[in-house]
This record gives structure tokens, sequence and C-alpha cells, in this order.
């Protein structure tokens, strides 16, 4: 049973494995619907097989089975290790694997079958979301019960944001799925009109920024100093970017619906806390890459670092991106292009991403009782082709997006439109051929990745680690 | 919005906008009992984890308060704080109005002068005809298709073959007005041998293979059933828009069992009204592109 001397490793090498699992999935799902962007014809008129059907389970499959694993493993190392206990209950972490890998496998039997809420990135129905509130309380309940029982008198700044990420999900979750059910597959929504789309969007934007940011610089703090073996920069810039980073990030969602039905206060306020935004988001980004002030040979030599650090400069990228197309002026031009989709990959490639895989690449062999992984080599060429991949997505997508903005608003002398939506649409093919093979490589990074983990854990003999017993 | 709630969104978003600039104050000060800027605090976690206690960066806290300052300034002077119009006086509405009505000074002329042409005469003028063009790309080709040659459910534009009668004036009236088209259900009234009697009836019409045991009995239930629209010989009714059924044109499909199911449970059509979207002037040249496009 449970032995409190060493660390709970199992729960975590559970997770680290099914990150890259959930990775090669979730981002297969997206080459495909990338390429049926191309080629229409790739659905085979199958519905299950359709656009509409297959880009939610690729967006949760992405974010919630690929950096949800990626979260629960690197948190359930890092907490336990910076508390210097064992987690809470052995039980009821595992619970929160079993139930966690079960969400994934319903969302990827229903979201295909077309059973949807229509929420974005919210879509599965009401069982579904039920379930989820359960296991993401079990995870708090984990998470800071093994804060509350810590040796070290201390809180590990990782564990801030590993913390706010963790409360502020179960709020924005249970809030946005409020519904009424009227079938065991079939719910309304208990909002109604430009409250409902403001609600969706206040989950939505704050999914970027509690699961896909607070959580991820969780992640950063932890391995990002342990990789370089130097202490972080600023103790003072951390406590600032957390407390500004999470009270403003609650406020950005309207930047979402600029332009909409929504009241123009909201829409101004959305905006002026995206661009207050700015600066909390960068002080991560400074925290992290001034940490390895003096150390920057090892850029040269070490390739966990290299995925570590560059994916801090696509955050640093895309959280000041994010706030320029906040601004009512460039969302105009910006919003319902492919400038938008860019704009997610950048981040969701390039920071959530790269930081995800080199936070895997260090908890591997950590945690299967290896010297290191299989082959350092085989991880630069990893960087490489993801690098590659991410840069060929998003320039493709931002040359698309302005392109299509101006197609979508330019007039002739007398007034009318010069272009028509299927023009646009035709001028855009280029870059959607571009598009895929930006995603085919990155996917295929994940699959250099799959067989570097296999021949690091293949006949490893894992063991949960002593806790060392001097504070 | 009542004015409690606008002094609570008021007071909330100021409190977050100082509360950041207290925070930053607050930290930016050395603080008695802490390390020396530039030494590590004094903790550790997990054998090696220690944080430095570096001061802020200037240009990053001098990027804080441009935010800041830009925030405050831009809640006064636009919407955004609860009820506060702010001091500008702008507003997303009236800007878009503003412009629409800018739009209609600058372009409006152009059609009014299109309007004075009649249709016949405009549908020669190739200027006027890629206007025309571009209309109907942006507002009409989502159902009528790109080169107006229709689908399954949405007339065909570039035949001879009209519903609601292809002159300009019936053309104009269609955009102006819309259309709505109903056939009834019939698939009560027939029965399922009636169904397929009528159904031999209606192919054979457009001269095409029946069973010819099937057409006599078909042609007597739709003289009695169908032909008040369809007109007796099934040559249609522009009045009530419903279709010739001798030009073996369909407009719902064109398989046997595509045509019973038309039969069986009726259709519906809708065309939707442009007047008060497009205003006359558009119209007009939209019903000359289109008439020009079966000339």
């Amino acid at each position: 049973m449970e032995n409190q001397n060493t660390y709970n490793y199992k729960v975590v090498r559970q997770f680290a494995v099914m990150t890259v699992v959930w990775g090669i999935v979730g981002m297969l799902v997206g080459v495909i619907i990338a390429a049926q962007l191309v080629w229409p014809a790739l659905n085979f008129d199958l519905p299950w097989l359709s656009y509409g059907r297959l880009r939610p389970l690729h967006t949760n499959a992405v974010i919630f089975a690929f950096g949800g694993s990626a979260l629960f493993a690197t948190s359930y190392y890092a907490v336990q290790r910076t508390c210097q206990v064992r987690l809470f209950s052995d039980r009821l972490a595992a619970f929160t694997f079993w139930g966690w890998t079960l969400i994934i496998l319903l969302a990827a039997i229903t979201l295909p079958l077309g059973l949807t809420s229509g929420k974005e990135y919210a879509e599965l129905e009401w069982p579904i979301d039920i379930l989820i509130a359960v296991v993401w309380v079990s995870y708090a309940v984990v998470f800071f019960g093994t804060i509350i029982k810590r040796k070290v008198p201390h809180i590990y700044v990782a564990n801030w944001f590993f913390g706010a990420f963790i409360i502020t999900v179960a709020v924005l979750h249970i809030v946005n799925s409020a519904a009424l059910p009227v079938g065991l597959f079939k719910s309304y929504s208990v909002y109604s009109g430009t409250i409902d789309a403001m609600v969706q969007w206040w989950y939505g934007h704050n999914a970027v920024g509690f699961f896909l940011t607070a959580g991820f610089l969780g992640i950063m703090y932890y391995f990002i100093p342990k990789q370089v073996g130097k202490p972080i920069y600023s103790y003072r810039l951390s406590v600032v970017h957390f407390w500004a980073l999470i009270s403003t990030y609650m406020w950005a969602g309207p930047h979402h619906l600029q332009f909409t039905a929504l009241p123009e206060w909201a829409q101004s306020l959305g905006m002026v806390f995206s661009l207050i935004l700015i600066a909390p988001s960068w002080g991560g980004m400074i925290n992290g890459i001034m940490t390895l002030s003096g150390a920057w040979h090892k850029l040269r030599s070490d390739p966990i670092l290299k995925f570590l650090i560059v994916s801090l400069s696509f955050y640093g990228m895309s959280t000041f991106e994010g706030p320029m197309m906040s601004i009512k002026t460039v969302n105009a031009l910006s919003h319902y292009t492919d400038w938008t989709i860019g704009h997610v990959h950048s981040g969701a490639l390039g920071w959530v991403g790269l930081v995800t895989i080199g936070a895997i690449y260090f908890l591997i062999p950590k945690v299967f009782n290896r010297e290191a992984m299989y082959s350092t080599k085989l991880i630069d060429t990893h960087f490489w082709v993801a690098t590659i991949g991410i840069v060929l997505y998003i320039v493709a997508m931002w040359i698309a997006g302005v392109m299509q903005g101006l197609m979508w608003r330019a007039v002739n002398d007398d007034g009318t439109l010069t272009y028509s939506f299927v023009e646009s649409l035709e001028a855009t093919y280029p870059y959607y051929i571009v598009r895929l093979l930006g995603g085919a490589l990155f996917l295929a990074g994940m699959f250099i990745m799959a067989y570097n983990v296999w021949k690091t854990i293949a006949g490893s003999k894992p063991a949960d680690e002593a806790i060392p017993q001097t504070a | 919005m009542s004015t409690g709630l606008s002094l609570f969104i008021i007071i909330l978003t100021l409190a977050n906008i100082i509360a950041c600039y207290v925070l930053i104050k607050w930290s930016s000060k050395q603080k008695a009992n802490e390390a020396a800027e530039g030494n590590v605090t004094g903790h550790t976690w997990d054998g090696d984890l220690q944080e430095y206690n570096n001061p802020l960066p200037r240009w990053w806290l001098w990027l804080f308060y441009i935010t800041l300052v830009f925030s405050l300034v831009y809640l006064l002077l636009y919407p955004g704080a609860g009820n506060f119009k702010g001091l500008l006086d702008s507003n997303q509405m009236n800007d878009y109005e503003q412009e629409m009505s800018e739009a209609k000074t600058k372009y409006g002329p152009i059609f009014a002068a299109y309007t004075k042409q009649d249709i016949p005469t405009l549908a020669k003028n190739p200027t006027a005809m890629q206007a025309g063009q571009r209309l109907f790309l942006n507002y009409c080709s989502t159902c009528h298709g790109s080169d107006a040659g229709g689908a399954r459910g949405f007339p065909n534009l570039r035949d001879k073959d009209w519903l609601y009668g292809g002159d300009p004036v019936a053309i104009k009236a269609s955009i102006l007005n819309g259309r709505n088209g109903l056939m009834p259900p019939m698939g009560a009234a027939l029965g399922s041998g009636g169904l397929e009697e009528v159904t031999a009836y209606v192919l054979n019409l457009s001269g095409r293979k029946a069973d010819p045991n099937f057409v006599e009995a078909g042609k007597q239930r739709f003289d009695s059933l169908c032909a008040a629209c369809h007109n007796t010989g099934g040559t249609g009714n522009m009045a009530l828009g419903a279709p010739n059924l001798t030009d073996n044109v369909w407009l719902h499909g064109r398989s046997e069992g595509a045509i019973k199911e038309t039969i069986a449970k009726g259709r519906k059509g809708i065309m939707p009204p442009h007047k008060e979207f497009l205003g006359n002037d558009k119209a007009h040249l939209l019903a000359a592109y289109v008439y020009s496009l079966s000339q």
C-alpha cells in the first residue's frame, strides 16, 4: 500500500506516457482536418469524418488529452518534490488518471457521433461534464492535500500557478457547462443569447489563460531552473506577474466578441485588460529566459533546454500578438480570418507544445529509472522538425489571415465588394497546403518522440524514488 | 443598465487597475528583512530550486505603466466604464450609421443613375453588368451559385425556364419582394397506388420513360388534383410559381424517387425579399444582371 517514504511516480508515469499518445492522436486529427480544408473530399461523405465533427475532437484532444495529461504528470511530479511528501492520496490520484482517460475516450466516441453541446472547447454533453467536474475536484484534493501536508515551509512558485489553474478551471467548467438536460445526450445551456456568448468566451479565453497559460507556467517554473541548474531570475517578478496575470486574465474574454451584439462597454473592457495583460504575461517569459543568464552556452548542447527556452519565445510572441488583436481596429481586420488560427497555434504548438515536450523529455528518464533519454540526437532532431513545422504553420496563417481580411474589406469605385467570399477562399489554398505541411512536420516530431520514449522505457525497472528526509 | 450595476462595474474595473499599480509599487521596493538584490531568497526546494531576488526589469515596469495609463485614458475617452459614455461621445452604433450614410451619399448616385435606364438596356451596359455581377456574387451566389447555375431546391437562373416569369418586371419583383413557393403534400390524398400513377404521368409529361399502364390513370388523377396549379397538361402557372412539368427541368431532383417524394411530401421554396436590405436601385441592377444571364 502507500509508502510514505517514497514519491508516487506511478501516476506520473501513466500521465507522461499518455501525453505522448494523446499528442499523436490529437495532432493526427488536426492534420486530417487541415488536409480536408485543402481536399474537402477527404471526409469521404461520412458524417463522423466531417470537418465539423472532427474539429472539436482535435481541439479537445490536444488541449485536454495532450495538454491535460501533461499538466497532471508535471504537477503531480513537481508538487511532491517541492513539498517533499508523497501525494496526498494514491487512490484518488489513480482515480484522476483512469477518470481522465475515460473522459477522453468518451469524447473520442461522442464527438464524431455528433453529440455536442455546441460550446467551443466545452462541446462534451452533460453526463461527461459531470464526470469532468468529479475528476477535477479529486485532482484539486490530491494537489492541495499534498500542499497542506508539505514538509517545506514555503510554497514553490510553480505550485502557485498549478494551484490557480486547478481552482479556476473548476469554476470555469462548472459555470460554463451549466445546462438543462432533456435526454442522456442532449441538454440546453441555462444561458441564452448574448449572455451565453459572453459566458462561453469568459470560459473560452480563461481556458487559454488558466489551462494553457497558468498551468504551463507552472511547468516552466519547475522544469527550466531544474534543467538549467540555476535559480529563478527574480522572486519579486514572479509575485507581481502571478497576481497581475490571474486578476487581469479574467476580464479578457469579451475581446472574442468585438463588434457583436455584446454591449460596447464590455467590448472595451475586454480590450483594455487584454493590453494590460502584456506585461504580466511577459513576466513569466523574462523569469524563464533570464534564468538562463550566464549559462547561454547550454542551449548549444542541450536540446531539452532548446525546447523549454524556445517555447518561451513563442509564448512571448503570442502574448504580444493576442493583445494587439484585441484592439478594436486590428480586430476589425483580423477577426474571423485565419490569422486567429495562426495566433492560436503559435501559442498551442510553440508554447504549450514545446514546453510540454521539453518537460516530458526531462521527466521520462527520471520516473522510469533511467540515466537519460535513449537518444539525445533524436531529441535534437525532434526540436528542429517541430520548430520548422511551427514556423511554416504560423507564417502561412499570418499571410492567409491578413490577405483574407484585406480581401473581405476591399471595395470598388462603385462601392461594391471587390471579392466574393469564395474568391478569398480560393486565394487561401496555397497557404492551407503550407499549413498542412507545417502540421505534418510537427506530428512527425511526435512520432520521433514516441520512438525515443519507447526505447527509453522498454525494459526499464521503474521504482518510486525515496523522499530525502532532510529539509 | 442600472446605476448600481454601472457603479459596480466601474469600481471593479478601477480596483483591478489600481491593484496592479499598487502591486508593482509594493514589490519594486526593497523590504527590510529581504535578501539583497542579486542574492538568492534563502529558500530551497527539491534539492536545488532557488530564486534570486532580482529587481523588476525597468523596461518591463515601463511597459506595465504604459498599458495601465493607456487603459485609464481609453476608459475616460470611450465607452467602457459602465454607463459612462466617454468624453469623445463615440459609439459603435453611431459610427456604423455614419459610415453607412457616407457610403450612401458617395455610391448612391451611381446606382440611381442605373435605375434611370430600363432593364434590357442596362443589361447591355458592361460597366453596369460588372457591378451587377459583384452584387450577385455577394448576395445571391450562396443559394444560386457563383455561376447562377442553381442547386437542388435553388433555381438555375441561366436557363430560360422561369418559375415566376423571366421578363424584367417579374425578375425585379422576385428580388424586391421575394417568393414563397409551396407544393402541398399529396401523399395522403393519392394513396400509394395513386402516387405511382401520378409519378408515371409526370415523368411521361417530360417525355421520360414511364409505365404506360400507370400513365393514363395518372392523368386522370392529375387533372383532378394537380391541374389547378400546374395547369392541364402540366404546363405550369407562373402566377402561382407552379413549375412547368413538361420541360424536363427538375428543381428538387430529377430521379423518379425524388419526384415521388416531391409529390408525396410537398416542397417549400423561399426566396427572401431584398427590398429593405438592398433598396430599389441595387435590386434594379441585380434584376438587369439576372435578366442578362438568359439573353
